[in-house]
Order: C-alpha cells, then structure tokens, then sequence
C-alpha cells in the first residue's frame, strides 16, 4: 500500500467532559475520496475539525492520539501553516462578501499577504476556477461579487479558493447539504474529477452520496470507528451488524 | 333476551356516535356581539378611529422637526450668502462679517475628535465582540453605558481639570478630547453590533486558509463591517456637532480665525450660544444663520451615513 496522505492514530477528542470521539484510527490513500459517514452527532464533523485544528477556537476543546500529515505530526505544527496545506470546504458556502470572485479565488494567497504578480495570480485563477469547474460560467464575470452567484456556483467558488493553495489534503464537510439535487449532482460530479489531483476526505450523513463518490468508507457511530474499509466490500458485504442496520436504514 | 331493552340501547349508541356541533368560532362572535350590544358597524368604527388616532398622532410627532426647521431657516436663510460662509466677524456697529472661524474650528475640533475617538471606538467594539462574555467585557459595556449617561457638561468639566489645567489655557485639543471622550460609546457599541452580525462561517472561511487570527479580523471581518462601522462613526459626529457644553470649558471660542490646536479655537455651537446671549438684534439674526449652518451639517452627517449603510451593505 502506498503511504497514506494523513494517518490518524488512537485519536480522541474531548470538549470538557464530554468525550465526542474514541479511539479513531484512520488512513486516507492518495489521490482517493475516504468518506466519512454516521448518523448527526456522531462526531464526524468533529474530527474534520480536528484534522486542520479548527476545534481549537471552541474553548474546553482538547485531544489526544496522533494525526500525521505525510508523517509529520499536525500537532507540533503551526496551525497557520497546517491549515495551508489542508483545504477545507464548509457546510454552507462561505465566500468572501465584499470580494470579488477573482479575489475570492487568490484570497488565500492575498489575506496571508502573498505577494502574487499578475500573470501568476491570473493562472493561479484560471487553473483552479477550471478545477472545480466554474470557470466557463464565471470566466466573463470575474470582476463581480461572490455572493451574486447561485448556491452550487458559491460552493464551487470556495472548492476553487480551497484548490487555489495547493492543499495536501481536501476536507470537504458535507458540501452539498445546503444544496439543490442538481447542484449537488454537479458537486459529486466535481470530486470524482478532482480525484486526480487531490487526496480528499468527505464528511457525509447521506448514504448514498458516500457509495456514489467515495472509494474508502469509515462508518462512525456515537464517537466510535464502527468500520473502515473499501467502499464497495463496505456497502456490499458490511462486517459489523450496526454497519448492515445503518446502511439498510434501520437507525441513524 | 328484552327487544324492547335492545332497541333502546342501540338508540343510545347511536346518539353517542352523533357528532355534537361543535360551537365554530363565527357563533362565538355573534354570541359576543349579542353580548357586548354593539353591531359589527360600532366595531369597524373603533378600527377606523384606532388608525385615524397612530396617524394623527405620528403626524404630532414629526411636527416639531418641521417647525424647528421652517423657523430656523425663515429666520436664518436671510443672512446667509458667500461673505456670511467666508468672512470672520465684526465688532457690533460695522455691517458684513461671517462665522468663517466657527466652521473651520468646528471642522478642527471634528477631526481631532475623530482622530483620538476612532481607533480607541474600534478597538473596543472589537473586542466586545470577540470576547462578549467575560468579566472585562462585562465591566467594559459598564462603563460604556455610564459614560454615555453622563451629562456632557460633567465631560466638559472633567476635560477641564485633566487637560485644560495641567496644559495652562483652553486650547482646541482640550475640545476634541471632551467631544472624543463622547463619541466613544457610540462607536463601540455601533462597531460592537455591526461585528457581531456577520456570521461565525467568514471568519471559518478565513482561518481554514492559514490567515492569522490577527489578520483575518483586519482584511476579512472589519472591511465586512464597514458600512456599519462607518455609520456609526458619522452619526457620532453629527451627534458632537452640535455639542455646547463641554466646549465652554475647553475650546473656550475664538473671535479670530485659528489653526493652531493648543490656543482656543470657535465653534458653531458656541457662536450660536454667544451671539444668542448678546444683547444686540443683527447678532440676534446671525445666531440664526449659523444655527441654520449648524442644522444642515448636522443633517447632510445623517443623511450620508443613510447612503452608506443602504449603499455598501454587504449580501451574505
């Protein structure tokens, strides 16, 4: 196997007393979607959170095990420098009101205080608009607000600003529940492309989303690592009972 | 076994498997209006009289603005032209002269308040908002009501014994402190308010780049908060326009035109407040001209924060 993008070793958080996860142990395969699923509550936002060291801001919140970005340990780093090379896309799409989508693209670059020329700003534009593929619908309107865009265009628009930095890893935290069918078609669509650039890790309580896009699957039920493994072994021949009854709509 | 017994007991059955009427809401309402004795006419005509009453008294209301403002431009637009705007003022006898001085101190005493007032406001507001539970934010929001429940001549006086006194004279400094020391509540509780409205997403959005904290509030909250902020900012300025009382005891008033910030300098309110109480009818009608002055600055101030918080309003 080849070595994985990030490993999470015997992983648990806290916030105060309460613990939301136990013991995780995951690993995301390069250039694959790892779908992480489980009822709401679960805990899979959470460790999301945990892997670019968001959960830091909410005060109480503490850890402990191992999470390693290509074997260094996330926890000596910077969270500043982390959460450059992790991307991540929220649940509601969030751009930069008072940007344009030019700006919203580069604003990773521009807020950090990159200094960027202007044929380079310009490919770096082009190359990830084209990436999450916007690029035809927003080329001649590159100068307008982000908000003016409809709510799949949005979420495309923060998947491009999250490509824009070169992210190691892509955590995207069900993307598409804030979305119409049709967007969320086309958001699915977009991760099986991106697959070839990019290590992803998809945060979902849709079933069916995670067997349509993701070639691992983790199931997390109240804070525990139920099950892990292939997408397809997962969803055809579940090893765990609670596995089988989740997956067959019995709970969650 | 007794048929007649049978019969009887399935007539009951069937009585009990009737559907009551159930009173509807209209009988109610009939029932009331038989009780009360007032047809539906008598009603309609209190709802009538009801709106008739918010109209008339709204109308009151908005009265007084309309006739502040009729009087002080019938009584001041005569005075008004190019040498009232241009010219400093006379000695009482000699024809001509302005309140040029006036303007050009309130302007000073406007920007050095903005000046000291603005980045301590902002600053604050920030923190109210970042940090809004807490013991410090707790005593912060205190003391921002005390001070924006103290009387400006208590303001006045207290600049007084820290600034006027230690510096030896009344001086425009003196002035835009205590006219500061009031515009601080409104900006930090206008910036508090503006910031916590954006939504908790944007700063997400921010740090998952790798921005600094720091960083993320400079380039991404505060410019989002702009408008607002701005605002907040323009209508403390029109609200210490036309402050008085604690320029009698700071900026004193100047007869003569003044750039220098540590002598005295003139103000608007204070002109209007000096020729009102001279004895003679042309200053009477040049107290008028420039409360007329007075009166637009103070509400072209309103009307441009108006345009910037409909303008600039940013969409989520």
């Amino acid at each position: 196997m080849e070595s994985p993008i990030l490993s999470v070793e015997n992983f648990s958080a806290f916030f105060g007393e309460n613990q939301i996860l136990r013991d995780i142990s995951i690993n995301t395969s390069p250039n694959k979607v790892t779908a992480l699923m489980g009822p709401s509550g679960c805990g899979k936002t959470t460790l999301i959170r945990c892997i670019n060291r968001m959960h830091e801001l909410i005060p109480g919140a503490r850890v402990s095990g191992k999470i390693y970005l290509k074997k260094q340990d996330i926890y000596m780093m910077e969270p500043i420098v982390l959460r450059r090379k992790i991307g991540m896309v929220f649940q509601k799409p969030n751009p930069f009101p008072m940007m344009s989508i030019y700006d919203n693209v580069i604003a990773g670059y521009k807020l950090n205080g990159i200094k960027l020329k202007k044929d380079e700003s310009d490919s770096i534009v082009e190359r990830s608009l084209r990436n999450a593929a916007l690029w035809n619908e927003v080329k001649d309107s590159l100068h307008r607000k982000g908000t003016f865009l409809s709510g799949g265009q949005q979420q495309r628009l923060c998947i491009a600003r999250a490509l824009a930095m070169n992210p190691e890893i892509l955590l995207l935290d069900e993307p598409t529940s804030a979305l119409d069918p049709k967007s969320t078609a086309h958001i699915e669509e977009l991760i099986v492309e991106l697959k070839q650039n990019v290590t992803m890790l998809l945060v979902t309580h849709n079933i069916a989303q995670a067997a349509r896009v993701s070639d691992f699957t983790a199931f997390i039920y109240l804070g525990e690592l139920i099950e892990f493994g292939p997408t397809e072994k997962m969803f055809t021949v579940p090893k765990d009972k609670r596995t089988e009854e989740y997956l067959t709509g019995k709970f969650g | 076994m007794n048929t007649a017994e049978n019969i009887a007991e399935n007539i009951e059955d069937t009585n009990m498997h009737k559907i009551i009427p159930f009173p509807s809401p209209l009988r109610i309402h009939e029932d009331k209006t038989l009780r009360n004795n007032s047809p539906v006419g008598y009603r309609i005509f209190k709802d009538k009289l009801f709106k008739c009453l918010v109209i008339i008294l709204s109308i009151l209301s908005f009265l007084p603005l309309l006739l502040v403002l009729f009087h002080i431009t019938k009584n001041g637009i005569s005075v008004i032209n190019w040498g009232f705007l241009t010219e400093l003022p006379l000695p009482i006898g000699e024809k001509g002269g302005g309140v040029f001085n006036s303007i050009i101190g309130s302007l000073i005493l406007i920007i050095l308040s903005s000046i000291i007032s603005i980045p301590l406001g902002i600053s604050a507001g920030i923190y109210l908002a970042e940090k809004n539970k807490g013991r410090i934010a707790n005593i912060i929001n205190l003391c921002i009501v005390v001070l924006q429940g103290t009387p400006s001549i208590v303001i006045g006086i207290i600049t007084y014994i820290w600034v006027v006194a230690p510096l030896g004279g009344f001086s425009a400094l003196s002035g835009g402190i205590a006219l500061s020391i009031m515009m601080l509540p409104v900006i930090i509780k206008s910036t508090e308010e503006t910031l916590k409205l954006i939504p908790y997403h944007l700063k997400e959005a921010s740090l998952a780049l790798g921005v600094p904290y720091y960083k993320t509030i400079l380039k991404v909250i505060l410019p989002t908060g702009l408008s607002g902020i701005l605002t907040g900012i323009l209508l403390s300025v029109a609200r210490i326009t036309g402050e008085t009382a604690p320029l009698l005891f700071t900026a004193f008033g100047n007869q003569f035109l003044n750039y220098n910030i540590l002598k005295p300098i003139d103000s608007l309110p204070y002109r209007i407040f000096y020729y009102a109480m001279s004895p003679y009818p042309e200053w009477h009608t040049f107290a008028w001209g420039a409360s007329f002055i007075l009166v637009m600055i103070v509400l072209s101030f309103n009307l441009i924060a108006r345009g910037i918080s409909a303008k600039w309003k940013v969409q989520f």
